[in-house]
C-alpha cells in the first residue's frame, strides 16, 4: 500500500513535469472520448465516499461524480473511482491521474489560488469539531487543554486545531496519521483523547468504532468547511460541466423534481421545470451535451435533498439534519443560480 | 638533392578522428552535453507547465507560517514556526530513528551473527529461526505489529505502569525523569571531556606496549574507571548541580520528563529487527570466510576462544563484512522513511507529507526531500569507506 502510494506521487510529479502544455478543453474533451470519469475520491468514509464488499462505491461526493457522468454520457455508472488520502489528493488532480475531486475537500483561499486548481460548488456546508470518548466526562472543548488530539496528514483539519487551540491559550499533542482508518484506531486503542475532523466526518467515523455510543461529538463548531468538487485551472468547459450538475440538482429540489416523478414532470408546462429537464429554451449544447443532461441527472442520481437524505440524512445512518445544507427557502444555505 | 626517406622508426601522423583518446574525449562531451541539455529542457518545461496550470513555484513558502503541531521535535518549534523550520524537524527525527536504528541493528545483528555459528543446537537454530523469520516479513508489517499490537495493549495514561514513582509506561509512551541542568554544570561536562581524551591517549599507549613487549594492559577497567570516577568526583566536589524534572499524571496525560513516543519506539524497534536479521548473515558469512586454520593456529598458540575470537577471528572476518554493512546501514536509513505508516513525524511524514500538501509545491519537496536522502547515503558510505581502507588488510 505504501509503494502504491509513492509510486503515485511519484507519477504525480513526472506528471507534472513531463506533460505538454494543456490546451483549453483539454479535459472535457479527454473525458468525452475515453468515455468515463475518473474520480478522486476519500479511501472509505461513510456517508461522502465508502465501497461496499462489491467495490461499489456510494456517498454524496460519489454521486458528484455520478451527476456529472449522467450528464455528459447519460449513464451514471460511467465512473471510476481513485481512493486518495488528504495528502495525496491535491497532487493527484494536478497531475491528470484524476479528472474530479470531490473527496470531502474544503474550498479554501490557499487552495483556490495557488494549487493551479478550482472548486466548482459546495456540496456540503461542514465545519470542525471534537470527538471524544464519554467516560472522560468532558462537556466543551474549552475543556481539551493538555489533550492528546489524533488527526489526519494534509488537512484543514491540522491547521485549525492549531489555531484554536493557541487562540484559547490551550496546550494538546498532535498525533498525526496518514489515513482516517489508523486515525480511528489511535483514538479507539486511546493513543489520544480526542479525534478531530469535519463534524459531518465525525458522524461517519463514530460509526466505524467498535462502540459507537461510547463516544460524542462536542458541541462547538471551530471553523467553516464547505466542502465541494475540486477540478485542475484551465478547462472552463469542463469545470461549467461539473458546477451546473451540482446546480441542476438543487434546482431540482427547490423545483420539487425528483427521481421519482422527473417523468411525470417532464410533462408539465412549468417554464422553470421545463428548462431544467430540456423541454423547451435553454440547450445542452451550452454546456457540450445533450438536452437531456439535467434529467439524466435526476433520474439516475437524484435531486440534491434526495442525495442528501439517501446517503447522509435520515435514509442512512448517520441521520445528520439538513441544517446549513437545507435549501435557501427553507432556513439552510443552499442556492443554486436559476437555469435560464 | 634527393627527397628525405621517410623516418620509419616513428609511424605516420594518425587522423585526430581515429585517435581513441580524442575520440573518447568527445563522445564524453557529447554525452554531458546531451544530459545538460535534457535537463534544462525538464526543468524548463516543468516551470513553464507549472506557470500556465497556475500552480506556485519557488523556494518562498520555506519562510511562510506553517500553522501545524508536530509531534515529536528535537529542536523548538511551534505552530508560528516557518515551513523551513518543518524541514529541519522533520530531517533531525529521521536522522534520530535512523542513528538509533543502526546502532541497535549492529548489536543485535552482531550477536544473532556470531550466536548462529555456535556448536549449542539449540541457540544456533534459535539464531537461524530469528533470521528466517525476520527476513522474511515484510518490513511494514512488522512496523504495524510493533506499533498496533504490542505499543496499543498497554493501558491508558491512568492506569499507567509506574517503576518506582519515577518512570512511567503507558499507550502514549515512556515516560522518564529529564535533568536539569544547573549553574556549574559545566565543569562536569569539561571532565567527561577530559576523561575521554586520556581514555584514548591511554588506548594508545596500552596498543603500543602491546606490540612492543607483548604485555598486556587492563584497558577497558581502567578506561571505565577513568570514564565515571573522574566526572563524578568533579560532579560532587562542585556541589552537585542537577536536579530532576518529574514526569507527573496532569489532566489528560503526563506532563514534565522526558517522553518517548510508541511512534519512536515501534519504528525503532522494527527497523532494527529487521536489519539485523540481515546483518547477522552478513555477520555470519564474514566469520566463515576465515579459514579454520586460523582458529587451530590460535588455540596452538593458546589463545582463549574469546581471544580468538576478538583477535584473530573478527578483525580478518571485518574486511568482508563492512561493505555488505554498509548497505543495510544505507537500507535502514531509507527504510525509515516508512514513518509516515504509523505517524512517526519523520522527514517524509512532515514536509514531503503535511507541507507538501498545505503549500502543494510538490516538485520543490519532492527535491528536496530525494537530495537529502541522497545526501544521508553519501555520508554514510563515506564514512563506511574510510572505516573500511582503515580494516583493509596492511601489506607489510
Ligand atoms: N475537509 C478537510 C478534511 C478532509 C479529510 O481528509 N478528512 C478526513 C477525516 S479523518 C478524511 O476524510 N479521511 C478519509 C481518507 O483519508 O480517506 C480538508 O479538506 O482538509
Amino acid at each position: 500500500m505504501k509503494l502504491k502510494r509513492i509510486s503515485l506521487l511519484a507519477v504525480a510529479v513526472a506528471g507534472v513535469v513531463a506533460t505538454g502544455t494543456a490546451t483549453a478543453g483539454a479535459t472535457f474533451d479527454a473525458v468525452k472520448k475515453k468515455g468515463f470519469v475518473q474520480c478522486g475520491v476519500s479511501t472509505g468514509l461513510p456517508g461522502f465516499s465508502v465501497s461496499d464488499d462489491k467495490g461499489n462505491w456510494k456517498g454524496i461526493d460519489v454521486d458528484a461524480c455520478r451527476a456529472v457522468a449522467a450528464a455528459l454520457f447519460g449513464d451514471a455508472s460511467k465512473v471510476k473511482y481513485t481512493p486518495l488520502n488528504a495528502k495525496e489528493r491535491f497532487t493527484a488532480l494536478q497531475s491528470g491521474e484524476i479528472d474530479m475531486l470531490p473527496r470531502n475537500t474544503t474550498w479554501t483561499y490557499t487552495r483556490d489560488t495557488s494549487l493551479g486548481l478550482n472548486f466548482a460548488g459546495v456540496n456540503y456546508y461542514d465545519g470542525q469539531g471534537f470527538l471524544i470518548s464519554k467516560k472522560l466526562g468532558v462537556k466543551s472543548a474549552k475543556e481539551l487543554s493538555g489533550a492528546a488530539i489524533c488527526i489526519q496528514a494534509g488537512t484543514t483539519t491540522e491547521l485549525n486545531l492549531a489555531d484554536y487551540f493557541r487562540a484559547n491559550k490551550m496546550e494538546y499533542t498532535a498525533i498525526t496519521y496518514d489515513s482516517s482508518d489508523e486515525t480511528i484506531k489511535g483514538f479507539e486503542a486511546g493513543r489520544c483523547d480526542v479525534l478531530t475532523s469535519d463534524q459531518s466526518q465525525l458522524y461517519a467515523l463514530r460509526i466505524k468504532l467498535q462502540k459507537p455510543d461510547d463516544a460524542v461529538v462536542l458541541p462547538e463548531v471551530i471553523s467553516k468547511e464547505p466542502l465541494g468538487p475540486v477540478v485542475r485551472q484551465g478547462d472552463d468547459e469542463w469545470f461549467n460541466l461539473v458546477r451546473w450538475s451540482l446546480f441542476a440538482q438543487i434546482n431540482a429540489e427547490e423545483l420539487g423534481v425528483t427521481s421519482a416523478n422527473v417523468d411525470e414532470k417532464a410533462k408539465s408546462t412549468d417554464p422553470n421545470v421545463q428548462r431544467l429537464l430540456g423541454g423547451e429554451g435553454v440547450k445542452g449544447e451550452f454546456l457540450g451535451v445533450g438536452d437531456k443532461w439535467a434529467y439524466n441527472i435526476i433520474k439516475q442520481v437524484g435531486n440534491y435533498g434526495e442525495m442528501f437524505e439517501r446517503n447522509v440524512g435520515q435514509g442512512s445512518p448517520l441521520k445528520i439534519e439538513r441544517g446549513l445544507n437545507a435549501l435557501w427557502n427553507k432556513g439552510g444555505i443552499q442556492y443554486a443560480p436559476p437555469i435560464r | 638533392m634527393a627527397e628525405p626517406a621517410p623516418d620509419l622508426t616513428r609511424p605516420a601522423r594518425p587522423s585526430r578522428l581515429t585517435d581513441p583518446k580524442f575520440r573518447a574525449l568527445v563522445f564524453q562531451i557529447l554525452a554531458t552535453l546531451t544530459v545538460v541539455a535534457f535537463l534544462v529542457y525538464i526543468v524548463h518545461n516543468t516551470l513553464t507547465n507549472m506557470e500556465q496550470r497556475g500552480i506556485s513555484t519557488g523556494f518562498g513558502f520555506l519562510d511562510r507560517t506553517a500553522g501545524f503541531a508536530i509531534l515529536q521535535s528535537l529542536i523548538p518549534y511551534s505552530e508560528t514556526s516557518t515551513y523551513g523550520r518543518t524541514f529541519v524537524v522533520g530531517l533531525l527525527n529521521t536522522i534520530l530513528v535512523s542513528a538509533l536504528g543502526v546502532v541497535c541493528a549492529t548489536l543485535i545483528g552482531f550477536v544473532v551473527g556470531v550466536l548462529r555459528l555456535s556448536s549449542n543446537w539449540l541457540i544456533k537454530k534459535l539464531a537461524t529461526a530469528y533470521i528466517e523469520t525476520f527476513r522474511n516479513i515484510p518490513l511494514l508489517l512488522q512496523i504495524f505489529f510493533w506499533y498496533f499490537a504490542i505499543g496499543f495493549n498497554l493501558p491508558g495514561p491512568r492506569q499507567s505502569i509506574a517503576i518506582g514513582e519515577t518512570v512511567f509506561l503507558n499507550n502514549r509512551g515512556l515516560y522518564v525523569p529529564a535533568p536539569v541542568f544547573g549553574e556549574g554544570f559545566g565543569w562536569t561536562l569539561a571532565a567527561i571531556a577530559v576523561a575521554i581524551v586520556a581514555v584514548i591517549v591511554l588506548a594508545h599507549w596500552a596498543r603500543r606496549r602491546f606490540e612492543l613487549t607483548g604485555q598486556s594492559f587492563h584497558t577497558v577497567y581502567v578506561s571505565l574507571a577513568i570514564l565515571l570516577g573522574l566526572p563524578l568526583l568533579v560532579f560532587v566536589a562542585t556541589g552537585a548541580p542537577l536536579s530532576w524534572d518529574m514526569p507527573a499524571l496532569q489532566g489528560f496525560n503526563f506532563r514534565g520528563g522526558l517522553t518517548v513516543i510508541p511512534e519512536l519506539f515501534a519504528l525503532t524497534l522494527a527497523l532494527s529487527i529487521y536489519t539485523a536479521a540481515f546483518i547477522a548473515e552478513t555477520v555470519r558469512s564474514g566469520i566463515q570466510s576465515v579459514s579454520h586454520g586460523q582458529t587451530e593456529a590460535a588455540s596452538a598458540l593458546g589463545l582463549r576462544p574469546s581471544w580468538t575470537l576478538r583477535l584473530v577471528i573478527i578483525p580478518q572476518a571485518m574486511r568482508v563484512i563492512i561493505p555488505p554493512l554498509t548497505s543495510q546501514y544505507l537500507n535502514l536509513t531509507k527504510n525509515s522513511s516508512l514513518a509516515p505508516a504509523i505517524g512517526y513525524p519523520d522527514l517524509v511524514a512532515v514536509f514531503a507529507g503535511t507541507t507538501l500538501n498545505q503549500t502543494g509545491q510538490a516538485v520543490e519537496i519532492i527535491a528536496i526531500t530525494m537530495a537529502v536522502y541522497l545526501t544521508l547515503s553519501l555520508v554514510i558510505s563515506l564514512f563506511m569507506n574510510w572505516y573500511n581502507k582503515r580494516m583493509a588488510l596492511k601489506e607489510r
